[in-house]
């Protein structure tokens, strides 16, 4: 579904904005960087609360599974399971906005490297907003303020001769995943009171 | 195997309501509690504090042994078959599927439909079923009776004795009688 969404948006954008081939080559790196945003949050609302919900979470702490460990386990499968497709979905996506094979490059740099914090990002935020009402909604906005840096430095990289956008959302990366055990699984442990 | 679980003086708050309080319980192997009261006096509550679920508003539990508790969560895949719902437990478990206990379940004609298709008895069978499969000493049993007919009913208790006397400890919490070997504890006498 986030695959299909993704390349939806790929396709509407040319019609929207008209068949300029070089306003498309221009902007088309930026666009496909807010779809895979977008993307990533179509799936947070069955990441947490479905599996809260059904106890699931809790047969695994009486088990001795950490809260953490769960979380980071649901971070991996996340990661696996919207952006090594979302990456394959990034090439024909170019094709339609007339990219060059610089900027591909780029664009698949930067989402290989951003992709892991989006779905820390999104992670922590299903976890928090699992046992509300309305939750999913809630999700949606919360993701897109906090994605924005990844956004700023992943597509920023498409304007910079050298590698420094990359490596900076690499960082962020890093930083978010590696928070994100801690903050999702203190997140479900609240939610059980 | 030496199991034990210790309450001592715990309390209970949900929202601004105080639940219980004052509450204590000493278990040592082969001890059976039958925990009752009306609904919404916080049996349930009770029970998730018992599991280190819940954080009790006030006093300490302290227990020796794995701890297994079935309640109204189901935890099991409503998508997929109840054999491979099961599968998946079993194998985090370490345990294999043990086809005599799901005889005694009578779940073996069920194995391959959808968990969802199930009724809230074979729900509550399936949910038994994984309980027997791990071996815990500490059993936390909220309305194990609940949508079982009086067959699985008298199973149930049975499973419930036998466990006791291999030296396991049950904590029961069930608002209909259940022939239990063990003493009651009545929440109501913890309100105030």
């Amino acid at each position: 579904m986030p695959l299909l969404f993704f390349l939806a948006v790929a396709m509407l954008y040319p019609f929207a904005v008209g068949p300029d081939a070089q306003m498309l080559a221009r902007t088309g790196g930026g666009v496909i960087w807010v779809a895979a945003l977008l993307a990533a949050i179509l799936p947070l609302e069955k990441l947490v609360a479905g599996d809260l919900e059904a106890g699931v979470l809790d047969q695994l702490y009486l088990r001795g599974i950490s809260e953490e460990l769960a979380m980071a386990v649901r971070l991996l499968a996340h990661w696996l399971a919207f952006a090594p497709l979302l990456l394959l979905a990034t090439l024909p996506a170019a094709a339609l906005l007339n990219l060059s094979p610089d900027t591909i490059r780029t664009v698949v740099l930067g989402l290989l490297s951003g992709t892991p914090g989006l779905a820390a990002v999104g992670l922590t935020v299903a976890a928090l907003t699992a046992s509300m009402r309305g939750g999913a909604a809630l999700a949606g906005l919360m993701v897109i303020p906090l994605a924005v840096p990844i956004l700023i430095f992943g597509a920023g990289a498409l304007s910079r001769p050298d590698s420094s956008g990359l490596l900076l959302t690499a960082a962020i990366s890093l930083v978010l995943a590696a928070v994100t055990p801690f903050a999702a699984g203190a997140a479900v442990r609240a939610s059980r009171d | 195997m030496q199991a034990q679980l210790i309450a001592t003086d715990i309390a209970c708050r949900r929202g601004d309501r105080l639940l219980f309080r004052g509450l204590s319980l000493n278990c040592a192997s082969g001890d059976a509690v039958h925990v009752t009261g009306a609904n919404g006096i916080g049996k349930s509550s009770l029970m998730r504090i018992l599991a280190g679920l819940a954080r009790p508003f006030a006093g300490e539990i302290s227990c020796t042994g794995a701890i297994g508790l079935v309640d109204e969560r189901l935890a099991l895949d409503m998508n997929q078959s109840l054999g491979k719902a099961l599968a998946f437990w079993a194998r985090l478990d370490g345990s294999s599927a043990d086809g005599e206990m799901h005889a005694l379940l009578q779940l073996e004609p069920l194995m391959d439909i959808p968990v969802r298709y199930l009724s809230t008895g074979q729900k509550k069978r399936a949910a038994l079923a994984r309980l027997l499969t791990r071996d815990c000493p500490i059993w936390l049993l909220d309305e194990p009776l609940n949508g079982l007919d009086t067959q699985a009913q008298n199973t149930v208790e049975m499973l419930i004795s036998r466990h006791c006397e291999q030296g396991g400890i049950a904590v029961v919490a069930s608002h209909q009688p259940i022939a239990l070997a063990g003493e009651t504890l009545d929440i109501e006498s913890f309100t105030r």
